[in-house]
């Protein structure tokens, strides 16, 4: 592969493509798998913007003990909660990384033209839009619903709140969800360029393999759980409900055999990304591929069989408990390999400290702070102490915003010049990163303290000992959210006024950064050769790339 | 210009493949893959023996919890009922089966028969799940009637819960491959399915089996372990 960084200007993009369909039809009825992610992208964020809303309020709430806004009481702080659990579970971090960048990446990164089911790729981008929008009627219109993201039964049997909107929602996403893991799954045996085997694939797609896997196997779970939810409402079967012989243990299983491995759903395709940054801004293979691609697939298959470690208070046989706690510390194994892997590529690597890598190497290190502390969780005897307190809540997010939020992030700005074709500032988008990193960790560290003395999570107040924490969460949450909306603002002004990118502004080898940006409709103009390492940096020379690099913003400054 | 299989789409290997319409516009691309599509078909169906499978679990927990009462309420079912519908469903599988191989061997009529025929199976087994259904109902077994709740034990309630929602579910199937049928039968008809291109079909002949494979583990699992 040559380094061709110069932009070729005689074709024309994905964005300017003209169809039979006109004006906004043109988007709404495209099976274009880079608009889907687009529109993915657009959706996504916006429910996220809504999520984080929920989030600020409820941290502005316990910032003192007791009512501190005057229109948030305790049942609307339930709702705040649920509304902040469904939304970002289910409309954002769920669906996150796979529908925006593996539908715009993946048949990138493998060399094919589309995915293997265009149309029905767009089946499932109006089923999430289906979905999110009833769940968001149901929550903000209908009753306040107050069960918690979780609809543990018996209460969701017997709540007044109108849980059955949100639940068919759930079942919709659900779907939705599935039908991309299986669409991105035959993508993936199917239409791989020839000569790209399995194990020459970049690691962002095997981790989209993996988590497609999770989709197809774990939903199904989800979906029949929810459906008896609603029957049992409905007509009383008596299979969750205690008092007619049902067994509420058993909807915890059901619902945590799907939906401890949504946790890797979320989190495996944030690894793949953090594999293909630092790769490419260390300029060297990944350490390791082989065993990152078996790591990939066993944190999947391993994952699968954790999920009783949510229940060790809710009554199981001591076996159950010791195996499953087992099962647990069994998963981090392959997950410390990823950890140890990333590190051993950056040794004597020609690291370049970009926006993406500054925020992967932050994502290494909250990550590992969110992975450790889950071992705490683990093990049961600490479990029992640290069960449904703030120490879970701060484990979870280190894991989601230290880790997977972050890498979503890093993902927009890594892959933004070649979806947009522009460069975003970069100054500004490290100051993001860094205050970023500061304001997680102010928000949740806290959380691990007070929840060692034993606060519990879910509760609207709090014992007056408790309050310095609180303070210094909150003041964290204002840092975090600053910081987000600083990183989103700046690229949201790249979109419009930002530099040309050319097709390989970061110097990166996979094969997505070989088309021009953004990219043409049909992806590649000149069929794609791929390289036996995706990240093959043998040829690379550093200084060379800079050269070339700055003498074409001398070009495009005088162009423009 | 239009592409009417279910999948068309683009791809990468064969370039050669892409039209454009008139004035550059319209963007047409050709690409057939009926290996890609019956790989995504048992991908779905994977889906479908796991959305089972949340009941089959349930199923063999409160067996575990309540072996006396799942025996004394398994006694009630109608034996002969299942087997019949056991036998319906499994020749059905089999009328499936002669109709792909009758297209493929380009008697359309034939296929349409079998088809036809299939269809006719998977009606009767669904009238005969109704006069079984209806023969409970009027016993006053049926979900949160007082029958169940006065005088039955739990575990008799949570079985005859996870016989209507399991043979229910089953059921629904039984009725959305019907509904598929019915398509195949007019795309047949139509020449969208034809001897050269009966993937959809073969893909519809795959739903069928499953649901017929579904139903062969309820039959014993209700009916047959006392």
């Amino acid at each position: 592969m040559s380094m061709n960084t110069t932009t070729n200007k005689n074709y024309t993009n994905f964005f300017q493509i003209k169809t039979k369909h006109k004006g906004l039809l043109a988007w709404l009825l495209t099976t274009d798998h880079k608009r889907i992610g687009i529109m993915y992208l657009v959706s996504i964020l916006s429910f996220f913007l809504l999520g984080l809303t929920a989030a600020f309020m409820m941290r502005l709430e316990m910032l003192t003990p007791g009512q501190t806004i005057s229109f948030i009481d305790a049942q609307t702080y339930n709702s705040f909660f649920t509304l902040h659990g469904m939304i970002m579970v289910f409309l954002f971090i769920i669906p996150g990384i796979p529908a925006v960048f593996g539908n715009f990446f993946l048949p990138l990164q493998i060399g094919a033209d589309d995915v293997a089911f265009p149309r029905i790729n767009l089946l499932s981008y109006y089923l999430y839009l289906a979905g999110a929008f009833l769940a968001l009627y149901a929550i903000i219109f209908q009753t306040h619903i107050d069960t918690g993201w979780t609809f543990y039964v018996p209460y969701s049997l017997r709540t007044g709140t109108d849980v059955t909107l949100p639940l068919i929602a759930a079942f919709i996403l659900g779907f939705s969800s599935i039908v991309t893991g299986l669409n991105f799954i035959t993508t993936i045996h199917r239409m791989r360029i020839k000569g790209m085997t399995m194990f020459q694939m970049p690691l962002f797609s095997w981790s989209l393999y993996s988590t497609a896997w999770i989709q197809v196997l774990a939903t199904p779970i989800i979906g029949i759980t929810i459906v008896l939810v609603l029957l049992e409402r409905t007509y009383k079967f008596g299979i969750f409900d205690p008092t007619m012989g049902g067994d509420p243990v058993l909807y915890q299983h059901l619902f945590w055999i799907y939906s401890h491995p949504a946790v890797y759903i979320m989190a495996i395709p944030a690894f793949g990304v953090i594999s293909d940054v630092v790769a490419t801004f260390s300029r060297k293979s990944i350490f390791g591929y082989k065993v990152m691609a078996y790591s990939t697939m066993s944190i999947a298959f391993i994952g699968y069989l954790v999920w009783a470690h949510h229940m060790f208070t809710s009554g199981m046989s001591d076996t159950a408990r010791t195996v499953f706690s087992f099962l647990t510390f069994f998963v981090a194994i392959p997950t410390g390999v990823k950890v140890f892997n990333w590190v051993a590529t950056l040794w004597r690597g020609t690291i370049v400290m970009s926006s993406p890598m500054l925020m992967a190497l932050s994502a290494i290190f909250l990550f590992s702070i969110g992975g450790l502390t889950g071992l705490h969780l683990g093990s049961i005897s600490t479990d029992v102490h640290l069960h449904d307190t703030y120490f879970v809540i701060a484990h979870f997010h280190y894991v989601i915003i230290g880790g997977i939020l972050s890498m979503f992030i890093a993902a927009m700005h890594f892959w933004f010049p070649k979806m947009f074709g522009r460069m975003h500032n970069e100054k500004v988008a490290k100051v993001g990163v860094v205050m970023y990193f500061i304001g997680a960790n102010v928000l949740y560290f806290p959380m691990f303290i007070m929840g060692y003395m034993g606060m519990p999570r879910r509760y609207f107040d709090y014992l007056p000992e408790f309050q310095i924490y609180h303070v210094v969460s909150t003041v964290g949450s204002w840092i975090l959210i600053t910081a987000i909306l600083l990183m989103f603002t700046n690229l949201l002004i790249a979109i419009f006024k930002g530099k040309p990118a050319g097709s390989n502004p970061w110097g990166a080898k996979t094969l997505e950064w070989t088309m021009p940006s953004p990219p043409p409709l049909l992806n590649f103009i000149d069929t794609p050769v791929p390289s036996k390492d995706p990240y093959d940096y043998s040829d690379h020379d550093e200084r060379i790339f800079r050269d070339l690099k700055n003498k074409e913003n001398i070009i495009n400054q005088e162009n423009s | 210009m239009s592409t009417t299989s279910v999948d068309a789409h683009g791809h990468s290997n064969n370039h050669a493949g892409h039209g454009y319409g008139d004035n550059n516009q319209l963007y047409v691309h050709f690409h057939r893959d009926d290996y890609g599509s019956k790989f995504g078909m048992w991908l779905f169906l994977f889906t479908e023996v796991l959305l089972f499978g949340g009941l089959f679990i349930l199923y063999y927990g409160y067996r575990i919890a309540y072996p006396h009462d799942y025996h004394n309420a398994a006694m009630e079912l109608n034996i002969v009922m299942g087997a019949v519908n056991t036998l319906v469903l499994l020749t059905s599988s089999l009328t499936m089966v002669l109709s792909i191989v009758a297209l493929r061997r380009e008697s359309i009529k034939t296929s349409l028969f079998y088809l036809v025929i299939t269809f006719g199976f998977g009606a009767t087994f669904c009238v005969n799940k109704y006069f079984e259904w209806s023969a409970k109902i009027h016993h006053g077994i049926f979900p949160g009637s007082m029958e169940l709740k006065e005088t039955r034990p739990a575990g008799e309630v949570v079985f005859f819960g996870l016989y209507y929602l399991m043979t229910g579910l089953h059921t629904f199937h039984v009725i959305v491959g019907m509904v598929i049928m019915v398509f195949c039968f007019i795309f047949i008809k139509t020449g969208t399915i034809n001897p050269k291109k009966y993937i959809v079909l073969e893909n519809a002949g795959l739903y069928w089996h499953l649901v017929d494979l579904i139903w062969i583990f309820l039959f014993p699992l209700f009916y047959l372990l006392h």
